[in-house]
């Protein structure tokens, strides 16, 4: 071994103070040119809460926003209940993109413990196609005290990873509530079930059926148990609300262990894309699910009290439509300015 | 001793060592020498390599060559293993799972160019899969062609080697995993239901066979330190396993029915600290499988005092081994019948293990029994979740462990006065020369048989017919570990089991966690973010019960642990530090592999760029210990490290330390 000062790791030299600005413009331009290598710092830095790195941050987001609003990598989600096997089958489609050459981004979302605050962020494990290839970046977040599931850091996380790769997947556990935050993240949203007598009346009291544009029943090697399963799906669907009158969620049986059905999901997902892309239905979707986040991250942040100092609900509403094509974190701080700006004045 | 009380005295169970490192050649002589003492059948131990499926010079058997275990390659390997010893007349253990098959095929090669037909072997292959999924970690194949490969075995050996005991379903692992006696019962039998099931299923199989595979199913038992516990958990054991055999698969015969069992006693007890207390430990141990005559086990292996602290020398195992003979030889023991027949006190003690196992089983089984519930981590959890509670109940001092948690103050103990010297070290040219051996075996066969030999494996693997006569006939191929595992993942594919470590919160009021997760609160302000830790297991080592434990206690602690599973290469760790931005890497490394492997991660840290602190824990001599720091490791945590919330305020001190000002 060589002398001490050569080490990696005990005590780090100090890196030469840089101030989050800086930084921050520094990754927009690398990100923008779609370098791999100005992922993780990205990452790191969009997931600071010090207000400082809080700021640079957001402007890094809403330059990168600006230019992948409406464009930058298509955005799937996977979700479903534990034990559904989405990471198998996340792992099959990371391999059929990877062959095809494309680059893939993975956000995976872990819930917190309410006690201690920790998680156990454990998908890696399964998803082996992102072992030792460069063209798969995986990213763990935890999903903190966010209600919905999902972290405030996974629509950052979907960003910055939109700006780089060719795909980018959000993965998320759980039934119910997190369903509705990750439609709101993703382009097509696959709901991974699993065969079971009765589930699909568990799916119907959870009202998650009505969000997933793909469904999956995964474990298809279970033969006959699936196929009903599926079955049952599909008429349900046939006959339930959906909020886009014309496009009926395709039910698609798979099975991850035996990489039977990935063709059939991956069509089922490209016929999605394609119906979103000939009805002008993605700007609608991207734009409504920026929409969706920037009243979540206000009222999170200020309450209700805040969203009223704008002038309440619909004005919020109204200040998303003047600004139909702006980034949703160019928004957030604006109005965040605005409410701060306000509030002090309301008090003084 | 009166005559006719030594006249009637019980032939002693089978007295084993569990050995075998560095090389064929090495370990030959140490199976010599062990036999000459007394011992009186062979337990072998296969380094990881050999146990995963990999030739000596692959990529991932770096650093493991040689280390827990004898690297076996090949036929030539096999025959040097057993030179000077009659596999005729030997009893022969071997602890081999993923690749049991091949081994039991090189091992009737080896024994036919000895002269002696397989028809004349005896012995066991381990070969318990389930076991490996939820502890040991050396599985290669999905559960599904996995148990087709054990359920092979059985149909094959059951008329070629009818001496052989072809599985050897364990719960010694699950005990080292943390399993109560209720959960070692209950999941151990749950796996062999799975395994007699598959060949009831067999079209190949004929029906009246099934009362003999019965009888060639054994169990290989932990015993822990409660020793009457564990004696009353033998005989529920024996009792309910008679049952299954009546009730579930119709055995008539009640010799058929008897619960046969080896023993290895509790390494999970012994400590690193005042380590002379671990003989009196493995004593008490051995009682709690040999007092009871009608639930007294049939072989036995005793680990060595020093096994928290590395590998055991010679003088170590024969030490071992005399407790066995002292035990068997000078005591009466052997001259009486059941001493414990007719307590009301064990009668009570071993009903309530039957039912409670028996229901714990029931629930195993009505969710699809224990392949399912591998797949679906149930017993996984389970096994965590008991692991927990058992190191909290060390911690607070409510499970007393002598030296550790109680009557810490002691003399220096006179037998590590002589520190590193006082375990084995294995030469570090055993990787160099199995691979220039395998090299020279490579290039002296014929290519073209050992080609057609892999071609008949690959076809047998595909169509289903039984795997035993196609490996043997790549034994005496010269077709190597590697190749014959490599065409078995071609066909089968390879698997990750469910880590567990979603388990539930195990808590008590501990205000020593309480004080570091307000830490860990504080720190965030300074990180910006959570604290992320990774937590690794580079190298083949699959003992993960210690990295999950450390996974779990982390979160609990408020951290956000990145958890990778076992086997992973030192460049996916570091892919995974960099790309998940983590603040500190955990590994964790128990087959003694630490040099090469830990020097790997650091290397390919620098070398990337990224400035994240490393802590190791293992089993780590105090030396090796030393180099790593010197390295550049911030912490090394060893066996006497028990309290996991000290180390982990630790891993919060060094990120606190490499965190900006």
């Amino acid at each position: 071994m060589t002398p001490k000062a050569d080490l990696p790791s005990s005590s780090p030299p100090r890196a030469v103070a840089e101030t989050p600005q800086a930084k921050a413009a520094a990754l927009a331009v690398r990100l923008l040119a779609r370098d791999r290598d100005a992922v993780a710092p990205a990452l790191n830095l969009a997931d600071d809460q010090r207000s400082g790195e809080r700021t640079a941050a957001r402007e890094l987001l809403a330059a990168l926003e600006r230019k992948v609003l409406f464009a930058g990598a298509p955005r799937l989600g996977l979700t479903g209940a534990p034990g559904a096997g989405k990471s198998t089958l996340m792992d099959a489609l990371v391999r059929v993109r990877r062959a095809r050459g494309e680059t893939v981004g993975i956000v995976a979302v872990d819930p917190s413990s309410r006690k201690s605050g920790g998680a156990l962020l454990g998908d890696r494990v399964r998803v082996r196609s992102a072992a030792n290839d460069p063209g798969v970046f995986f990213r763990s977040l935890a999903a903190r005290d966010s209600l919905g599931g999902l972290s405030g850091a996974a629509r950052a996380a979907v960003t910055i990873m939109a700006a780089v790769f060719d795909l980018v997947i959000v993965e998320t556990v759980g039934v119910g509530q997190s369903e509705g935050d990750v439609a709101d993240l993703v382009d097509t949203l696959v709901f991974v079930a699993q065969p079971a007598a009765g589930d699909t009346v568990q799916f119907l009291k959870a009202g998650v059926l009505e969000l997933p544009d793909v469904i999956a029943v995964n474990k298809a090697d279970l033969g006959a148990l699936a196929e009903r399963t599926a079955r049952e799906l599909e008429s349900t669907l046939a006959l339930g609300e959906k909020p886009d009158a014309r496009w009926v969620p395709p039910v698609v049986l798979v099975s991850a262990r035996d990489s039977t059905g990935i063709a059939a999901l991956e069509d089922a997902i490209a016929r999605h894309r394609a119906h979103l892309g000939a009805s002008a239905a993605l700007e609608a979707r991207r734009r409504r699910g920026r929409d969706a986040w920037l009243r979540e991250m206000l009222s999170r942040r200020y309450g209700s009290f805040g969203v009223e100092a704008l002038g309440g609900d619909e004005a919020l509403v109204a200040r998303s439509a003047a600004a139909p094509d702006a980034s949703g974190f160019a928004l957030e701080l604006a109005l965040s300015t605005e409410i701060e700006r306000a509030l002090r004045g309301g008090r003084a | 001793m009166s005559d006719e009380a030594r006249a009637q005295r019980e032939k002693p169970w089978v007295f084993r060592t569990y050995s075998g490192h560095s090389s064929a050649e090495a370990s030959n002589a140490l199976y010599r020498t062990n036999l000459a003492k007394g011992q009186t059948g062979l337990s072998i131990a296969f380094d990881l390599p050999t146990q995963t499926g990999y030739d000596s010079d692959h990529a991932l058997a770096r650093g493991e060559v040689g280390k827990v275990g004898v690297p076996i390659g090949h036929v030539e390997d096999m025959e040097m293993l057993f030179r000077g010893i009659p596999l005729g007349r030997m009893n022969t253990s071997m602890t081999i799972n993923a690749t049991a098959a091949w081994l039991l095929a090189l091992y009737v090669a080896a024994a036919e160019r000895q002269g002696v037909a397989a028809s004349q072997l005896s012995g066991t292959t381990q070969n318990d899969i389930v076991k490996e999924y939820l502890s040991r970690g050396t599985y290669v194949f999905p559960p599904e062609p996995s148990i087709r490969l054990i359920s092979d075995m059985i149909a094959f050996t059951l008329d070629a080697i009818p001496k052989w005991n072809p599985i050897n379903i364990c719960s010694y692992h699950l005990q080292e995993a943390g399993a109560t006696p209720v959960q070692e019962i209950a999941f151990s039998f749950a796996n062999a239901i799975a395994v007699l099931d598959a060949v009831r299923a067999r079209s190949d199989f004929p029906a009246d066979a099934l009362p003999r595979v019965f009888g060639r199913i054994s169990f290989f038992l932990n015993a822990g330190i409660r020793f009457v516990e564990e004696t009353c958990k033998a005989r529920a054991m024996t009792e309910l396993w008679d049952r299954v055999g009546r009730e579930r698969y119709g055995v008539a015969d009640a010799e058929l029915r008897r619960f046969r069992y080896g023993v290895q006693v509790n390494s999970l007890g012994l400590t690193e600290v005042q380590p002379e207390n671990n003989v009196i430990r493995i004593v008490l141990e051995a009682l709690g499988v040999t007092l009871s005559k009608g639930a007294r086990c049939r072989a036995l292996q005793l680990p060595a005092w020093n096994e928290a602290l590395g590998l055991p020398r010679p003088w170590d195992q024969q030490w071992s081994l005399r407790i066995q003979q002292v035990l068997a030889y000078e005591t009466d023991l052997l001259e009486y019948g059941d001493i414990f027949d007719g307590s009301p006190v064990i009668a009570a003690k071993v009903k309530e293990l039957e039912d409670a196992a028996q229901a714990e089983l029931d629930k195993v089984l009505a969710m699809g029994g224990a392949v399912a519930a591998v797949e679906n981590a149930y017993m996984k959890q389970r096994l965590v979740e008991s692991h927990t509670k058992r190191l909290r109940a060390i911690e607070s001092g409510e499970q007393t462990v002598i030296g550790m948690n109680a009557f810490t103050e002691a003399e220096p103990s006179p037998l590590v006065t002589s520190g590193s010297s006082s375990v084995l070290k294995v030469d570090e040219s055993a990787e160099r020369d199995a691979s220039l051996r395998l090299r020279a075996f490579r290039n002296k066969r014929s290519a073209a048989d050992s080609k057609s030999a892999l071609a008949g494996l690959r076809d047998a693997a595909k169509s289903g017919a039984n795997i035993m006569p196609v490996s043997i006939r790549c034994a005496q191929a010269g077709v190597t570990t590697g190749e014959w595992s490599d065409a078995l993942r071609s066909v089968f594919g390879e698997y990750r089991a469910p880590t567990g470590v979603v388990a539930r919160e195990v808590r008590g009021a501990d205000p020593q966690a309480e004080k570091i997760r307000a830490r860990v609160r504080g720190l965030t302000a300074r990180l910006g973010r959570p604290l992320k830790l990774l937590v690794g297991k580079p190298g083949l080592d699959g003992h993960s019960n210690g990295a999950e434990q450390i996974a779990v206690r982390a979160r609990d602690l408020g951290m956000e642990v990145v958890y990778e599973g076992i086997r992973v290469t030192p460049a996916e760790i570091v892919q995974s530090a960099r790309d998940e931005g983590v603040h500190v890497i955990g590994l964790s490394i128990l087959s003694g592999s630490h040099g090469v492997l830990v020097l790997d991660v650091l290397g390919r840290l620098r070398d990337a760029g990224v400035r994240v602190p490393v802590v190791v824990g293992g089993i780590i001599p105090e030396d090796d210990a030393a180099q790593l720091r010197a390295a550049g490791v911030a912490r090394v945590y060893t066996p006497k490290d028990f309290d996991l919330t000290r180390v982990l305020g630790e891993v919060v001190d060094v990120a606190e330390e490499s965190a900006p000002a």
